[in-house]
């Protein structure tokens, strides 16, 4: 019962700050600014929403045709505003924009929080798979196979129920066909427009099948906005009576028979009622994201340590060509994001025939990313030993390595531990970012948890608090080897 | 007989400035000499080219049967240097004891880990050392807790954990007050009485004079100056004070201490 209760807080809140944001219907926004804006995506987003290569400046798509002639029968100009598609119903919501229209399916959780217009397209998953696999012919055979598919998507849902599937997601399409080429997943399974577009022209990939499920595609509004849906579902019913509509999809190749079955809704406007999702049966997906981010972490920090100590070393008793290379690695690391070092280590590496699995190159990108930051800490701490401790060694009858490792570094270790646990503490949070290369780690299930319930703030709270309870230790003891330092001057 | 210590024509320099040019120089096995100069003059580094601890561009250094050349290269010839510095100790200004360790461990860390002696007979050593040194009952204590003086007769002990034939100071009292100088150079007698050969680099070589048989001073690139043979007094060790030999100790005062 607590928890209904801060629920309840925290729902108030969010209708409190989505309240400021934006009041009262859309189209008296619309009118008086002659503009419709509609949110969109345009990475990754043909044939809905793409830029034209041949005249960047201007996005194309059958989702542009639509807009332009819902548009012309409103007598207001279509606009899109561009949103990652993940981020379409909560920037919505938000009031971003007037609509969310682009391939964004109707559900029912999401009617839980949004109104639809009607139906502007009906689609089906299609399963693509190499040339080269016999193995896939139907969704049945994708049993126990690594499947790809997009975040909070129909098809994500379906191959969730399905139960024994592993569902790789990822932000966009052409991640997702470029990693089936690539054979780190076993097929893909997005909607029908996108399999007919990017899998369709490709050699090395084909679509096997019949398409599956049946979904629908419908501009999203606000729930205080019925006037301007209103609005849309005529503009949209004059626009399919006149055969406007299949003349858009006709272009795009998309028309099926199956889009005859859109006049039945164009005269049922009834809402269904929403579904709850309740977040108590997320928090055993956000402790299994929890495992995997400590032990990322804890294999990166590994890594980070080993590398950084060999980094450190060759720079200061190498030769001048360790030295040269050490100094150049930790510098080229330091000064290039660690995104972007990700998406080369995952995305780039395979053109040179590296083929890593997610979960190997989210250690080694974080890994190496902070042995530049560790030899650097190691550096420091073993210069901080006086000179005169080294020479004292040698002056017994030690070598290099046996004073760098019985007199020195038993010493740089009092300056060493406490950057060196601040920076696993910095490591541990940004093992947030690899998400983009589909691992699964904490934040990446908030992120789907949270598009798929909608609750953002709740589920952002709980994590957050997961985040905290595994680094606010680390910060302690951070804090008393600090206080320690302070007193145990080296010698 | 031949001398313990030989140096041939020995050239240092750093950067492009020779410190060291055409040093010679020998020790008398048993010998207590004193080398005197102004500070810069390259004192410390004589001390550290004898033991290696700074590589020398020109010239050569034997001790007792060990030739070492200009040039040499610390990894590669790690053996011969090894075995130098088993044969001379050196004991800093600045003591450089080893924080992390306990006083027994600074004395043993040494034969343990380069001699392979076994960590026993190390102990058992080091500890004779300490009680000779005074310091018996510091061996479980840490450095810092240490005064000045009782970390210099550490750092005595540890040099002579190796058992050198001849042990080689770096201004050992000049860090110290009056009181912990005297423990010092009671220390230097003692074991100055076991036969070792010593080279003091002091600016104080009135205290001691009781033991010097030689007092040698450098001028510009370390060039030798004046050079002077003491009759060595060999005086119980006890208070000072004393005037037995007004010769020698006029020999010690006139070079003024810079
Ligand atoms: N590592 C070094 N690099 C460059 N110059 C040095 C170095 N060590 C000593 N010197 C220079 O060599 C000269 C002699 O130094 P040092 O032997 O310490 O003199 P002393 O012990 O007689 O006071 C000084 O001028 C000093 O600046
Ligand atoms: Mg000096």
């Amino acid at each position: 019962m607590k928890f209904s209760a801060f629920r309840f807080f925290f729902l108030s809140l969010l209708t409190l700050v989505a309240g400021f944001a934006h009041a009262g219907e859309a189209w008296d926004r619309v009118m008086k600014t002659g503009e419709l804006r509609y949110g969109t995506d345009p990475a990754g987003g043909a044939p809905y929403l793409f830029q034209d290569k041949h005249n960047p400046d201007r996005m194309i798509g059958f989702e542009v045709d639509l807009m332009e002639a819902i548009g012309k029968r409103l007598g207001v100009t279509a606009k899109p505003v561009a949103i990652d598609w993940d981020q379409l119903v909560p920037a919505l919501m938000r009031g971003d924009f007037d609509i969310a229209l682009n391939g964004l399916e109707v559900t029912d959780e999401r009617k839980g929080m949004i109104s639809f217009s009607h139906p502007y397209y009906i689609f089906s998953q299609q399963i693509t798979v190499r040339q080269d696999d016999a193995r896939v012919k139907k969704f049945e055979d994708l049993r126990g196979r690594r499947v790809g598919t997009m975040a909070a998507t129909l098809a994500k849902d379906m191959l969730e129920e399905h139960g024994q599937i592993k569902i790789v997601t990822y932000p966009g399409p052409i991640e997702i066909y470029g990693d089936l080429e690539l054979g780190r997943i076993d097929a893909a399974f997005l909607d029908t427009p996108m399999a007919a577009f990017y899998a369709g022209p490709k050699p090395s990939l084909k679509n096997v099948g019949e398409p599956v499920g049946e979904g629908l595609y419908a501009a999203g509004l606000r729930k205080d906005s019925p006037i301007l849906r209103d609005k849309l579902n005529a503009a949209l019913k004059k626009l399919y009576s006149l055969g406007e509509l299949k003349k858009i999809y006709d272009k795009w190749d998309l028309w099926t028979q199956n889009q005859e079955k859109l006049s039945g809704f164009f005269n049922d406007s009834a809402q269904t009622g929403a579904a709850e999702v309740s977040i108590l049966k997320f928090i055993p997906l956000l402790l299994q994201g929890a495992s995997v981010t400590i032990a990322i972490s804890v294999l990166a920090m590994a890594l980070a340590v080993g590398a950084g100590f060999a980094l450190c070393v060759a720079k200061l008793y190498g030769n001048k060509f360790l030295r040269f290379l050490s100094h150049a690695a930790v510098e080229i690391i330091r000064g290039t994001p660690l995104l972007l070092q990700l998406y080369v280590i995952y995305y780039g590496l395979p053109t040179l025939g590296i083929k890593l699995n997610a979960f190997v190159a989210a250690v080694l990108g974080i890994g190496l990313n902070y042995a530049a930051c560790e030899s650097e800490i190691y550096r420091a701490g073993i210069l901080s030993v006086p000179k005169g401790q080294d020479e004292a060694a040698r002056s017994i009858g030690m070598s290099a390595r046996q004073s760098l490792f019985h007199i020195i570094l038993p010493q740089a270790f009092r300056v060493i531990l406490p950057p060196s646990t601040n920076d696993f503490i910095a490591l541990f949070k940004d093992t947030s970012l690899v998400s983009v290369i589909t691992v699964v780690e904490l934040t990446k299930v908030y992120n789907q948890a949270a598009l798929s319930s909608l609750h953002f703030l709740e589920l952002g709270f709980i994590t957050a608090a997961l985040y905290f309870a595994m680094s606010y230790p680390l910060a302690i003891w951070s804090r008393r080897l600090e206080a320690n330092r302070q007193h145990a001057i080296i010698y | 007989m031949p001398s313990f210590i030989e140096v041939r024509d020995l050239g240092k320099k750093f950067n492009s400035t020779w410190i060291i040019k055409n040093l010679n120089l020998s020790f008398d096995e048993g010998e207590i000499a004193i080398i005197q100069g102004s500070s810069g003059i390259g004192k410390s580094t004589f001390l550290r080219c004898l033991c290696y601890l700074t590589p020398f561009e020109k010239g050569r250094v034997r001790v007792g049967s060990i030739e070492i050349e200009a040039g040499m290269n610390e990894r590669k010839h790690h053996q011969t240097i090894l075995a130098l510095r088993q044969q001379l100790g050196f004991v800093f200004q600045s003591f450089n004891l080893f924080g992390h360790l306990t006083v027994l461990q600074n004395i043993t860390i040494g034969p343990i880990k380069v001699w392979g002696v076994t960590p026993h007979k190390a102990e058992r050593e080091a500890k004779a050392l300490l009680r000779r040194v005074g310091l018996k009952n510091k061996a479980e204590e840490h450095p810092r807790s240490l005064s000045g003086g009782q970390q210099q007769r550490v750092a005595i002990a540890r040099a002579l954990a190796l058992r050198p034939k001849g042990i080689l100071f770096d201004e050992p009292t000049s860090n110290l007050d009056p009181a912990m100088k005297q423990e010092i150079v009671e220390v230097i007698e003692d074991f100055a009485n076991d036969g070792l050969t010593m080279l003091i680099v002091t600016h104080e070589p009135a205290f001691l004079r009781r033991v010097a048989t030689r007092l040698i001073e450098f001028g510009s690139q370390c060039s030798v100056v004046s050079e002077n043979a003491l009759p060595k007094l060999l005086l119980p060790a006890s208070p000072p004070a004393d005037n037995q030999n007004p010769d020698a100790l006029a020999a010690l005062t006139v070079s003024s201490p810079n």
